[in-house]
């Protein structure tokens, strides 16, 4: 049974992309452009080794905002402030780094606790606003997200840490080499693939054996899975959301270090601010599940990457964001209405089954 | 009822009223009660309205729209590829009609496919940005005027009125200073100043909402669907039709909303919601799930869009803060009367905060002004999210024939 | 009228499931102008019967016939079009419209698009007069009490012009004033010519109020008895509904220690309005005792388990042993060894998209087997589950299959396997056998019986009373939150405690 219900698990996702690329061939042949020529110059490019390690790269951040998100799914909290979290958490992350002169080890290690410190710290204002106030904590999130941005604007821009970087960009002071993780370049001998990327990858072992393997994870599937069950299976739902906020946080303060450590080393006005959404999509699409999420993070950055090639092509290359955004939609509804047939075929096979048992006897 | 509710009604906006004046002769910035800024913050007020609004008719029928942000977006992205194309009527229609799309498809996946609704609400805000950036630089980049991330401007306006006769006398009275009576005359004059049609309508619409829902059988039957609607089905009312209606409905209103921002603004840019459909939902929030509360929220975020963006000298922003901390005060006021000592002492300490951030700093810096929505907004739910009576059967996955 | 006309008839009904079948050939031909009860034990298939009768399920074979002609109803809309008018057991109100609102839902008094209230006040104070059912149209249905809801609920049903009326196991929440108001009811809409369809598994009231009962059993009809015309009592019309003779579960001797095991001192629970729903009691149990509490669903008997379980808050002193509990956490609880079979499985007892192996582990996971230390032991709680699917005959193909794809009945027997593992040392068990088939409560009985021979002691509420006064050592009546009176289950009858939870014998 366990081999049919991984089947059935990969039916939305293949469902998703199939009419994501219909759809997708129906607007490029829409715009005049050629759907093969498109489709073909996208796969060659992406496959190239340069494309592949530009691609693992964007893949491990991708990964690490899903799984932040994916904590708090699995317990139907929506944590939508991934955003917020992960670029307060990159602040600090590179003022203390920038700051220190110790051995790369212990370096990157201070930057990563730096990072969760603070990143757990700003979800945990939501977790409180929640349990405290009842605030859902899907809209306080999201406000949250937008109060960070001031809050970076205004110590980048209004106070010393922030320093005009080269180009007339303001940022922190570059983290010294000893405090970078800039990674090794196996695929491609020009670009390095993010040290992080095996972070994430322990990350992500980490993440599994939490949820399957501890008592903590239990207790958290099992909230969500029924909260009023799992409250009189002696979960306590208030310390539940706390502690699944702050760990959901903390990963997310990860979110901007593999970027930060394997190549700018310095947080400024431009880094980028978006990676927390694309975390709740991928999350969607893996199903909270960190094989799914790997797999989603890896076509996401696929679709990003080899969407560069478009503007060749004279496509614009957001065309590869409708992609996704097709595919979440598609893929959500696809979810939906496998777990109805799962659960129905499940009853009437078991029924069957057990008729089949009584009738031998 | 209608009595006390205008009771109340009048009992509040009095109270309001005060308190401004009371922060006005402090500071002495006359701009915080001005004709000028009044007008400016109905404005602003009115996309948040109108976001409030859709949210009251979809979680009315049950069905939480978190993907009111989404549907904003594409309502300024529709009035923007519209409006400099065929006017400013035609961008209010394609707004409307792009939100409605929107409506639509969190109606198939929550309602019939029944999918999480914070879910599939997300994956709407996802697809819509991505949908508008991507048409962005198709549509507009070449366009004269236009660029990637913004449309050309916008041809015509919507018509303004200002009524003379009301305007000028209260104006004079308002430079006049005189505690109370100076401010409500501004207010009053605000009114009428450069009054957009589409605020108009806002306003028209936040009527007929209330009389839609509340008096009439069809109000009744989408409310059962948000309440019970096991009963409302064992009833014969057509539970599925409704939530579609209300979803899609709530689609327009907040298109109609994105629409407005964009006309305001005179063209589409990416990111000019920048969480307005979230702020709207607070604002139904705190409204309890009623037009007027959520029409008196939408004013108050408004208005502090407003006194952020017209602060000439910083100081509007001062005055916010002294009028922040008069109303903690007189919250914590309040809670102590309730015998809530905890929550009173809360207030009452965050109110001396804010005074004493008053008195010591002569300006600010602009971004704790670009904060001050969001800072407000989770303010407002912390007090208000404790006492409020949602639709019962808000966010519950309606499949026919489920219960038990 | 010797030849009156039928009502309703049904033919050769059958509804099916998947996994169940629900009705199969059911037939049943209703008298006009008479209440006619339908008697059956729970899940035979009564409710499922009557959902098709108000159209809102549609029956895979078989025919409806409303007053002779031959209807198919598509929804409830064309069940209340030919004059069907259904009482739900669950009431389907919306707690915060009024009680006008509730009525008129569906079937709204307009005056172009408004709605117009006056006319529907008029219409519902007119109905609620003449059928003697006083209501305030005004009133929030949130403040409500159970008699009045059914009362609005019976309105809904006349405000319609129904004729006939369907009450789904009306007596279940009412206290016995509140039974005679509504048999007094029932009895007015039949002078005035309306006929009852009155579905219960209280064999007592049925007898009072009904002129036929027809029994169903596993779905299907058993047959029909004239209670005016034939003498038939009670017990007969049990051994229709269970087709066995009834399980007469004795008491075994003396397994009572001395040790008390769980202490309760002035335990008060307060309702939202500050209303006393548990109101100053104190017992104890001892180990090898079992303890029943009987009483009307409602009583207060929920709130009882949940401030045991510390899932709600009371007021009071709660002793495991010598320990005081009373503000310590329900996992802190479980783990001194308290186990819990809880009223409402679906919702407080199993995760029903979870497999039968983690379900064994709810509620127990942070001990052996199914855990060790912080980490999950998913290899022993799997052996453990096997063991539990072979000691209660819970039927299913494996241990990975969904909760959700077992039959209620073996769902109870998995939650009941789970809570008796691990040496519990006290067991605080709501209905533990509803659901189950005759012969494999017997089996639970007995597992329970060998527990409190070794020292288990049991907190059992149950709404059978031949359960009750077959496990217990004694017996607690519980009225409206307060202990009434003890019972000896060696020499009480099913009538007297009847009478005691009812109140009735308070009266004279």
């Amino acid at each position: 049974m366990n081999l049919r219900r991984i089947g059935i698990s990969l039916i939305a996702p293949a469902i998703g992309l199939s009419i994501s690329l219909i759809a997708t061939a129906f607007i490029l042949s829409a715009i005049g452009a050629n759907v093969t020529t498109v489709f073909a110059s996208m796969w060659n490019y992406g496959t190239s080794p340069r494309a592949m390690s530009l691609m693992l790269n964007l893949a491990t951040i991708y990964f690490l905002s899903a799984l932040a998100v994916s904590i708090g799914f699995k317990m139907n909290l929506f944590n939508i402030g991934v955003n917020g979290q992960y670029v307060l958490g990159a602040l600090a992350g590179a003022v203390v780094a920038s700051n220190l002169t110790l051995p790369k080890v212990a370096s990157v290690t201070v930057t990563i606790l730096v990072a969760m410190f603070v990143g757990a710290l700003w979800a945990g204002i939501a977790a409180w606003l929640k349990v405290a106030r009842g605030v859902s904590e899907v809209i306080s999130t999201i406000m949250l997200n937008f109060i960070a941005i001031g809050i970076i604007s205004y110590i980048i821009v209004r106070t010393s840490i922030g320093t005009e970087t080269s180009l007339n960009i303001r940022g922190t002071k570059p983290i010294p080499e000893s405090g970078m993780l800039r990674g090794v370049a196996f695929l491609d001998p020009g670009t390095p693939i993010y040290g992080f990327f095996f972070i994430s990858i322990i990350v992500g072992v980490g993440y599994w054996f939490l949820l399957n393997r501890t008592r903590f994870g239990f207790d958290l599937r099992a909230t969500g899975k029924s909260a009023t069950a799992a409250r009189t299976s002696g979960v306590q739902s208030n310390r539940m959301i706390y502690v699944t906020m702050l760990l959901s946080g903390a990963v997310a303060g990860l979110v901007g270090l593999p970027y930060l450590l394997g190549d700018t080393g310095s947080y400024t006005l431009q880094f980028p601010t978006d990676w927390g959404f694309i975390g709740i999509a991928i999350a969607l699409l893996g199903r909270n599940n960190p094989l799914g999420i790997a797999l989603g993070a890896i076509l996401w950055a696929f679709l990003d990457i080899s969407s560069g090639q478009l503007v060749l092509e004279g496509v614009p290359r957001e065309i590869s964001t409708i992609m996704q955004g097709l595919i979440v939609i598609v893929v959500v509804i696809s979810y939906e209405v496998v777990r109805r047939y799962q659960v129905k075929s499940e009853q009437t096979s078991v029924a069957k089954a057990l008729a089949k048992q009584e009738a031998s006897v | 009822m209608t009595y006390l509710k205008s009771r109340r009604f009048i009992g509040a906006a009095f109270t309001a009223i005060t308190m401004l004046s009371i922060t006005r002769t402090i500071t002495g910035n006359g701009d915080l009660t001005s004709t000028v800024t009044i007008a400016q913050a109905l404005v602003f007020a009115s996309p948040i309205a109108l976001a409030g609004l859709a949210g009251i008719w979809a979680e009315r029928a049950g069905v939480i729209n978190i993907g009111l942000e989404g549907m904003m977006i594409l309502g300024t992205f529709g009035a923007g590829w519209a409006g400099w194309q065929w006017g400013v009527w035609a961008g209010v229609l394609a707004g409307v009609i792009f939100g409605a799309i929107g409506g639509l498809l969190l109606a198939v996946a929550a309602v019939t496919f029944g999918v999480d609704q914070i879910i599939a609400g997300t994956a709407i805000n996802l697809l819509a940005l991505g949908l508008t950036k991507f048409l962005a630089i198709l549509l507009f980049t070449n366009a004269p005027g236009g660029g990637q991330a913004q449309s050309p401007p916008i041809k015509g306006e919507i018509p303004t009125f200002t009524f003379e006769s009301i305007v000028e006398p209260l104006t004079a009275l308002h430079e006049k200073g005189i505690f109370f009576i100076s401010d409500l005359a501004g207010i009053v004059a605000g009114l009428f100043y450069n009054l957009s049609l589409l605020t108009v309508i806002t306003f028209l619409l936040f009527v007929m909402t209330s009389y839609l829902l509340w008096k009439t059988a069809f109000g009744l039957r989408l409310r059962s669907a948000g309440e019970n609607p096991w009963a409302a089905d064992s009833l014969g009312v057509k539970v599925v039709q409704f939530k579609y209606a209300a979803v899609v409905f709530s689609g327009m209103l907040a298109g109609l909303g994105g629409a407005y921002l964009s006309i305001a603004s005179t063209i589409y840019r990416n990111g000019n919601t920048a969480g307005r459909g979230y702020i709207g939902l607070a604002t139904m929030i705190f409204g309890d799930w009623r037009p007027g509360g959520t029409a008196a929220g939408a004013l108050m975020f408004g208005y502090i869009d407003t006194l952020r963006l017209i602060d000439t000298g910083n100081q509007n922003v001062k005055g916010l803060i002294l009028l922040g901390a008069i109303i903690l005060f007189a919250i914590g006021g309040v809670m102590l009367r309730k015998a809530k000592r905890n929550s009173a002492v809360g207030f009452l300490i965050l109110g001396s905060v804010m005074i004493g951030a008053y008195f010591s700093a002569s300006s600010f810096p602009p971004e704790v002004a670009q904060v001050a929505p969001y800072i407000t907004t989770l303010l407002v739910l912390a007090t208000a999210s404790q006492n409020l009576r949602p639709p019962a059967a808000d966010g519950v996955p309606y499949r026919k024939g489920d219960h038990h | 009228m010797s030849q009156s006309a039928l009502a309703v008839e049904l033919n050769g009904i059958w509804k099916r499931f998947p996994g169940v079948v629900a009705n199969s050939d059911i037939n049943l031909k209703v008298a006009s102008g008479t209440v006619h009860a339908i008697v059956g034990e729970n899940g035979a298939g009564k409710s499922t019967l009557m959902k098709i009768l108000y159209g809102m399920q549609k029956a895979d074979e078989g025919t409806i016939s409303i007053n002779g002609t031959n209807l198919v109803f598509n929804s409830p809309s064309d069940a209340i079009d030919s004059g069907i008018g259904m009482v739900h057991q669950h009431f389907m109100l919306a707690d915060n419209f009024t009680v006008l609102e509730n009525i008129v839902l569906g079937s709204e008094p307009k005056n172009g698009i408004r709605l117009d209230f006056v006319k529907a006040r008029k219409q519902i104070s007119e109905i609620a007069a003449e059928n003697g059912l006083a209501v305030d149209p005004d009133v929030l249905v949130s403040e409500l009490g159970v008699g009045d809801r059914q009362r609005i609920e019976i309105l809904k049903v006349l405000y319609r012009g129904a004729k006939i009326l369907i009450l789904d196991e009306p007596t279940a929440v009412l206290v016995p004033h509140e039974v005679d108001e509504l048999f007094k009811t029932l009895r007015d809409l039949k002078k005035e010519g309306l006929t009852v369809i009155f579905i219960s598994h209280k064999l007592d009231e049925v007898l009072s109020i009904a002129d036929e009962i027809t029994v169903i059993r596993q779905g299907t009809t058993v047959g029909s008895v004239n209670p005016h015309t034939q003498n038939v009592s009670a017990r007969d019309l049990a051994e229709m509904m269970v087709g066995n003779e009834l399980p007469t579960p004795d008491a075994v001797g003396d397994t009572i220690q001395d040790e008390v095991v769980l202490k309760i001192e002035n335990l008060s629970v307060f309702a939202k309005g500050g209303k006393a729903v548990v109101d100053n009691i104190s017992f104890q149990i001892r180990a090898g005792e079992i303890v029943g509490i009987a009483g009307v669903e409602g009583n207060g008997q929920a709130e009882i388990l949940d401030a045991l379980m510390g899932i709600e808050s009371a007021s009071g002193k709660v002793y495991f042993k010598d320990e005081d509990i009373t503000k310590k956490s329900t996992r802190h609880r479980r783990e001194l060894g308290i186990g819990f079979i809880p009223e409402d499985r679906h919702r407080q007892a199993l995760m029903l998209e979870a497999p039968l192996w983690e379900n064994r582990m709810l509620g127990h996971q942070t001990r052996e087997p199914n855990s060790k230390g912080i980490w999950l032991t998913p290899r022993s709680a799997k052996a453990d589950t096997k063991r539990i699917v072979e000691e209660y005959d819970v039927r299913t193909p494996s241990i990975d299959v969904l909760a959700s794809a077992l039959s209620g009945g073996n769902q109870q027997k998995l939650i009941v396997g789970r809570e008796m593992s691990g040496a519990p040392k006290l067991l605080i068990a709501a209905h533990p056998t509803r659901g189950v088939d005759v012969g494999a409560q017997a089996a639970i009985w007995d597992h329970i019986r060998d527990a409190r021979q070794a020292g288990l002691a049991v907190l059992l509420v149950s709404a059978d009373l031949d359960e009750l006064i077959g496990l217990s050592d004694n017996i607690k009546v519980l009225l409206r939150g307060k202990f009434v009176a003890d019972a000896d289950p060696a020499t009480v009858t099913p009538q007297e405690l009847g009478t005691a939870m009812t109140g009735a014998g308070e009266a004279a």
